[in-house]
């Protein structure tokens, strides 16, 4: 009784919080290559309602999933192109995606909605099923712990399978690190022959299609349900760029940062249930107000980035051209 | 520079008479109604759409009786003083004589602008406000209590039909909140749903309450109810929020719910049972027609308006097909105590189900989940709790339970339990 609480306690953080992963990946790949990207919010705004829409109106979970991506991308592509070509401040750009992003979401879901021709996800089969767990064989058959973490629908694998791969590229490619030179002095990059502009594109289009992919998921996973009064990502994409800072710019560190930002975030929600499944240990959880959980990931990121700072970590990961547009003629 | 003066005022006067023609073209207006939302009036659903499309059906409504409605919107309006003045000045300017304001926060706005001597023709109507004045200022809700009551028996019957008991021998019953007893809104419709629970199953059940702080959020609505099955096994969900998603959990479980809000028996074909609904159009019809009938008369006639079940303006949906075969008759048959003013949820006297459906009265007092009575058995005093929990004896008896039922009701009746409050 009280393990299935618990096992039900660690599945829910997984399945609600999986799309902080895709944000971080995604917006990890911009910081590298040298743009701090703030669109994530209004970017996976944009790939869950095309994805969602798209993918109902063909029942066909992969056009979705491209479609969403490509809507993301889309969004990338109008950043880069501001901040890389006309060299606008990657700030204020970013603030614009977010906040375009969010008026695209709403004026098209609005006016899908108002026409009452929204579709719905139960009515598309190969959906719910693409949609639906995936246990996997033998592991997801022990007991509690094959429920939380190994009996999960497609894009939670799909997210921890891009976090390594992401990874796996940018520490152990040729591509990878000359992205991250890209990031860290373009200038000297430069020198050495790494085309700035095409690498920048390549990584913000790539990082924002994953982000689209992110936001897909959060429509899928409440039947795309559309209420007027709050969006579909709810504040996980801005979640996202801190996470970045906490998982110190490493998407493998991501998945762990994700899972921890996701025990606040599902506390919020579980705290009493938790409280009651160990009245001894964590019954004091009961008294602690939600909004505490709400706020401690963004304390927590706040306390890294300041220790970080004080101490002037080698160890840490950040680009030194973040922020920073490059311009050939300025060297 | 005459000429072209001369010209320009020769255009305007031109425009001038054309706007007259272009407005007597509409037929006379009998009534010019002002509308302040919170949302934007082309929202597809939600409380603004609510709100939006209760007033629109009140206007086609009179206009089969013969009355041409104007209506001006302001929309989009923030919860803050100076918005909502603006706003009430623009309507005001624009010839309304009567303006609603659908939300909480625009309560100070709207009852300083009715003590406005430029407004004293104007009346302002305020929905789920308590402020008011004798001659143009009321306030406006509904006894969705009742509603929730009735849903409450739904509930009950399909747990106790369902049969899955926790290990303590309990009905266990889960409620998706958006808050606790901070609004009496909330706490009454809890309270509500929890006798309707009672009436069926007695203290055989257990009412858990997950709070979630907002209002709406998909997510957290999901996962509330989620938790509420997981951790304490409940068979049945009820709620108030603003999503379906506690009723989608609930079916993904093989669970089932009472929504709110619209019947959301589409949203969870296999799990919904009923849901308590407003209709705002049968309070801004009668509104608008007394403006339009004697303005005067009108905090005589509609006064604070607080319509229930008898007036059509809270009901449930229709019964779904996953209710059990007596929830029709078991609902209508309390639906009728309460229509006929022979019986109202917060009493003294509990309802139950005798072998052949029959209802049976029991008198018995109302007491909260802390031992504490708030209405005595022998319906002599009414309480409410102080800010220590302590009760307080309230001046007026059955008269003052509609003020504690709206503004100060701060307590969970027994068969509650809430995790943080």
């Amino acid at each position: 009784m009280v393990l299935d609480i618990l096992a039900g306690f660690v599945y829910s953080i997984i399945v609600y919080n999986i799309p902080l992963l895709y944000g971080t990946v995604g917006e990890i790949l911009n910081e590298k290559a040298g743009s701090l990207n703030l669109g994530v919010e209004g970017t996976m705004a944009v790939g869950a309602i095309f994805g969602y829409l798209l993918g109902c109106r063909t029942d066909s979970l992969f056009l979705g999933i491209l479609t969403a991506a490509a809507a993301g991308a889309l969004c990338g592509l109008l950043f880069a192109f501001f901040t890389v070509t006309l060299q606008a401040n990657q700030n204020v750009t970013g603030l614009t995606v977010t906040t375009l992003g969010l008026g695209v979401y709403y004026f098209v879901a609005h006016a899908v909605h108002s026409r009452s021709n929204w579709p719905m996800m139960q009515d598309c089969p190969s959906i719910v099923k693409g949609f639906s767990e995936i246990h996997i064989p033998l592991l997801s058959d022990i007991p509690y712990i094959g429920k939380a973490f190994f009996s999960h629908n497609l894009f939670i694998y799909l997210g921890i399978f891009l976090a390594v791969l992401v990874w796996w590229y940018m520490k152990h490619t040729t591509a990878g690190l000359r992205m991250r030179a890209v990031g860290e002095n373009p200038g000297a990059a430069d020198s050495c022959g790494v085309n700035i502009p095409r690498s920048k594109y390549l990584h913000i289009t790539a990082g924002c299609a994953i982000m689209g992919v992110g936001g897909y998921y959060m429509a899928l996973h409440i039947n795309g349900e559309y209420l007027a009064s709050s969006g579909w990502i709810n504040g996980y994409g801005w979640i996202a760029v801190a996470l970045v800072i906490f998982a110190n710019w490493n998407p493998a560190r991501a998945i762990l940062g994700t899972f921890v930002f996701g025990i606040f975030k599902a506390l919020e929600v579980y705290a009493g249930s938790i409280a009651f499944a160990f009245p001894a240990l964590f019954g004091w959880l009961k008294a602690v107000p939600p909004k505490v959980f709400t706020a401690l990931p963004f304390l927590i990121t706040a306390l890294v980035l300041v220790l970080s700072s004080a101490r002037r970590s080698k160890k840490s990961n950040q680009p030194a051209a973040i922020g920073v547009n490059y311009y050939r003629e300025d060297r | 520079m005459k000429k072209v003066l001369s010209l320009f005022l020769a255009v305007l006067m031109l425009t001038g008479v054309l706007a007259l023609v272009s407005c007597g073209s509409g037929g006379a207006v009998d009534l010019t109604v002002g509308a302040v939302y919170i949302g934007s009036q082309t929202e597809p659903a939600g409380y603004t759409y609510a709100h939006a499309n209760g007033i629109k059906k009140a206007i086609e409504a009179l206009k089969k009786e013969g009355y041409n409605v104007k209506l001006l919107v302001r929309d989009n309006v923030p919860e803050e003083d100076a918005a909502v003045t603006e706003a009430i000045d623009a309507l005001a300017g624009q010839g309304c004589e009567l303006i609603f304001g659908i939300s909480f926060g625009y309560l100070n706005a709207f009852s300083s602008a009715a003590e406005k001597p430029e407004y004293k023709d104007i009346v302002f109507s305020h929905a789920t406000g308590y402020l008011s004045n004798e001659t143009n200022f009321n306030n406006y809700f509904g006894r969705i209590y009742q509603a929730r009551y009735l849903s409450g028996i739904a509930a009950g019957l399909k747990a106790k039909a369902n049969g899955v008991k926790g290990q303590d021998n309990k009905y266990h019953i889960g409620y998706v909140s958006a808050y606790g007893t901070e609004y009496a809104e909330t706490c009454s419709g809890i309270n509500a749903f929890t006798l309707g629970v009672q009436a069926i199953l007695g203290d055989e059940a257990l009412v858990h309450v997950k709070t979630i702080n907002t209002w709406g959020d998909p997510q957290k609505e999901k996962q509330a109810a989620e938790a509420l099955i997981n951790t304490y096994g409940c068979v049945v969900i009820g709620q108030h929020c603003d999503s379906a998603q506690p009723q989608i959990a609930a079916q993904n479980a093989g669970v089932f719910g009472c929504g709110y809000n619209s019947d959301m028996t589409e949203s969870a074909k296999d799990a919904h049972l009923v849901a308590p609904i407003w209709n705002w159009d049968v309070y801004y019809k009668l509104a608008m027609k007394t403006v339009i009938t004697d303005r005067t008369a009108f905090m005589e006639d509609v006064g604070n308006y607080y319509g229930g079940l008898k007036e059509g303006f809270v009901d449930i949906s229709p019964v779904s097909k996953n209710c059990t075969s007596d929830t029709q008759d078991k609902v209508d048959a309390v639906r009728e105590l309460i229509i006929s003013g022979e019986w109202d949820v917060f009493s003294n006297v509990k309802l139950s189900f005798d072998a052949d459906g029959k209802v049976v009265r029991t008198e018995s007092a109302l007491v909260t989940n802390e031992g504490k009575t708030v209405i005595s058995a022998d319906n002599s005093s009414y309480y409410v709790l102080n800010d220590a929990g302590e009760p307080v004896a309230v001046e007026g008896g059955a008269s003052a339970v509609d003020s504690i039922i709206k503004g100060s009701m701060n307590y969970f009746v027994a068969g509650i339990e809430v995790e943080n409050d």
